[in-house]
């Protein structure tokens, strides 16, 4: 990365692995159990998530010395819910029928706790560029999981991808249909989301072993 | 130099292979290792973790091998070539060749499936884990066929025991640290990803479900269907079989889970050989009697008419929902899983009492779930360590209090 000093990149590529919000910090999960049964929902709040972070923490960076610390919260929120709202109208505008499925989990991207959490912690005390590379990092290690997640459940649930029948038709009894397979009805509960993520930290842990507590 | 010598020495000569486990498994399953103290003050116990959960595969034998039987009678019944059994456990309509065969054929792929794959997985983790293989599959491996339909798939057996293995158990560290029992988080697990697989009128009667493709693909055949009695109530209909029938297990319904009579056999075994609770089996039996009965009462008092969807279970008598249903099975052989369950005798009152009670409450309002005791009994092991907790704490308290009058 030549446009990114060292410190900067970091910025970007940590959040992704080693320091995933999902995964290490275990923020933001309420949003990974609802919206990862079906794969194009959480590509689309995934880019939502981009939006809001990725301005959002531009927003408070630039305005961290005016904001008195006893409303930093209050400020925090506005900023949120004015970007949140934004993101919400577009959909409803050009994707209504994605933004029925998301339906209040979009205006709950307010409450997301990984936006909240990088206002406060990161957003408060650094400049806007590095705040708003910290926010594009955050939002796309959101997203990996959420695509993660969301891929598997969609495929192993419900046999498809992006709503493209990729396993077969499970009624006319084609591809993997016509030995027997069947969908797994559990992946679409959000128990399963829950079971997913685990997974994801399970192996992610066993992997690093930098990551393992005592 | 004898066998169990040589395989000592084999033993030592490989002891730091990392396939040991493995073979020590087979090993100690098999004769008893030479590294068993022989003096001291150690206290010595003949059975240690394989003869105690050997006692308990003993006393579902006969489950199993009623469940064969019953597995080709209920398919030969309906095909028509079987009369039904009147009322008496050593008909003769019952115990034929025909009947064993079908069943047998049926039921020992499901065993042979969940025992590789459930003991496959444990060798696995052994390995890799670098300890002994943990003996807790040897039990699950046999209530697992016992608690799913006939028909059912073998991939799919193999998918949830991959499922329950891991995620119920080896997640939490193996065989007596998990929280769920793992046979039934299993069955949970098929019953939620697969729901038309674990429920409604096609799956417990052999051959079912291939005469109904049959038929659909244009096969001039009478279709195969057997309902389970709770299937029927919960739809208002006739439950349909003599009361002698449920209590005998001349009825559809998972494999193990039908004879009352064998289960009570094998729970009064259990008891014997000190290693099922009496205390969970009488109390949970008691917490089902209870809530029947507050039913009944409800139905006496006409605040439920026929009307209602609610009426055909409600309405069972008291101790009829003692006969049907998993309710027998679950609380003999599933509730009184020693890690699961509830370590204090107070404790255990508490939540044998609950698991029934609340059993016979899933099993009437909700329809969806017509067999409330494996999600009663999931529930109750989430809740077996706070039970606990408090039994202890309430001990300390009270032997406190008698303290400080003595002190004082």
């Amino acid at each position: 990365m030549g446009l990114l000093s060292k410190k900067d990149a970091a910025l970007i590529k940590d959040p992704l692995a080693d320091d995933n919000p999902i995964t290490i910090q275990v923020l933001g999960i309420c949003s990974a159990l609802a919206i990862t049964a079906e794969l194009e929902a959480a590509i689309v709040m995934s880019i939502s998530v981009l939006f809001v972070l990725g301005i959002g923490n531009v927003v408070i960076s630039l305005m961290r010395n005016i904001i008195p610390s006893k409303i930093r919260i209050i400020v925090q929120l506005i900023v949120v819910a004015a970007l949140v709202i934004i993101v919400d109208q577009v959909l409803k505008a050009f994707a209504y029928e994605l933004s029925k499925t998301l339906s209040v989990f979009v205006g709950l991207i307010i409450t997301n706790c990984i936006i909240m959490g990088r206002f406060e912690a990161f957003a408060l005390g650094n400049g806007p560029w590095r705040s708003f590379l910290d926010g594009i990092g955050n939002s796309l290690g959101y997203g990996v999981i959420l695509i993660i997640v969301a891929f598997f459940r969609e495929l192993l649930g419900a046999g498809t991808l992006l709503g493209i029948k990729v396993l077969g038709d499970p009624i006319e009894k084609t591809g993997v249909y016509a030995f027997g397979y069947e969908n797994n009805g559990f992946m679409l509960l959000a128990p399963m989301a829950l079971i997913v993520v685990g997974i994801i930290i399970w192996v992610q842990r066993s992997r690093n072993k930098a990551l393992i507590e005592d | 130099m004898g066998l169990k010598e040589s395989l000592h020495n084999f033993k030592e000569k490989n002891k730091d292979k990392k396939w040991l486990p493995a073979f020590s498994a087979i090993h100690t399953f098999l004769y008893l290792p030479n590294e068993t103290t022989h003096n001291g003050t150690h206290i010595k116990v003949a059975d240690d973790l394989k003869r105690t959960m050997n006692t308990v595969i003993m006393a579902m034998v006969p489950c199993l091998i009623f469940g064969m039987f019953n597995a080709g009678y209920q398919h030969n019944i309906q095909v028509g070539e079987a009369q039904a059994a009147a009322g008496s456990f050593f008909s003769s309509e019952f115990w034929t060749m025909a009947n064993f065969m079908i069943g047998f054929w049926k039921i020992l792929p499901l065993v042979i499936v969940s025992y590789g794959v459930g003991l496959g997985i444990e060798f696995i983790f052994a390995i890799i884990k670098g300890h002994e293989v943990e003996e807790g599959y040897l039990v699950t491996g046999m209530l697992v066929p016992l608690i799913v339909p006939v028909d059912i798939p073998l991939w799919m057996l193999a998918v949830a025991v991959i499922f329950g293995v891991v995620i119920g158990k080896e997640v939490f560290g193996g065989t007596g640290m998990n929280i769920l029992n793992p046979a039934l988080t299993i069955r949970a697990f098929l019953f939620f990803a697969y729901p038309t697989w674990m429920s409604g009128d096609k799956v417990w009667v052999e051959g079912a479900v291939e005469r109904t493709n049959e038929i659909v693909g244009g096969a001039n055949l009478d279709a195969i269907s057997g309902e389970t009695i709770l299937g029927s109530l919960a739809q208002g209909k006739e439950a349909g079989y003599e009361v002698m029938d449920m209590f005998l297990g001349f009825i559809p319904g998972s494999i193990g889970e039908t004879s009352t009579l064998l289960i009570l056999l094998g729970g009064l075994f259990l008891v014997f050989a000190k290693i099922g609770s009496w205390r969970i089996m009488l109390s949970s039996a008691l917490g089902a009697i209870v809530m029947g009965l507050i039913f009944n009462q409800v139905v006496d008092s006409g605040w439920i008419t026929e009307s209602s969807k609610f009426y055909g279970l409600m309405s069972t008598t008291w101790w009829h929902h003692l006969l049907i249903g998993g309710f027998a099975f679950g609380t003999v052989f599933m509730a009184t899983d020693p890690v699961t369950a509830s370590q204090t005798n107070k404790g255990k009152w508490i939540y044998g009492f609950l698991v029934g009670f609340i059993s016979i409450l899933i099993r009437v309002f909700n329809p969806a779930y017509p067999e409330g005791v494996m999600l009663a009994i999931l529930l109750m092991n989430v809740f077996a360590p706070t039970i606990d907790h408090y039994v202890v704490q309430g001990n300390v308290k009270q032997r406190m209090k008698r303290l400080k009058a003595k002190t004082a």
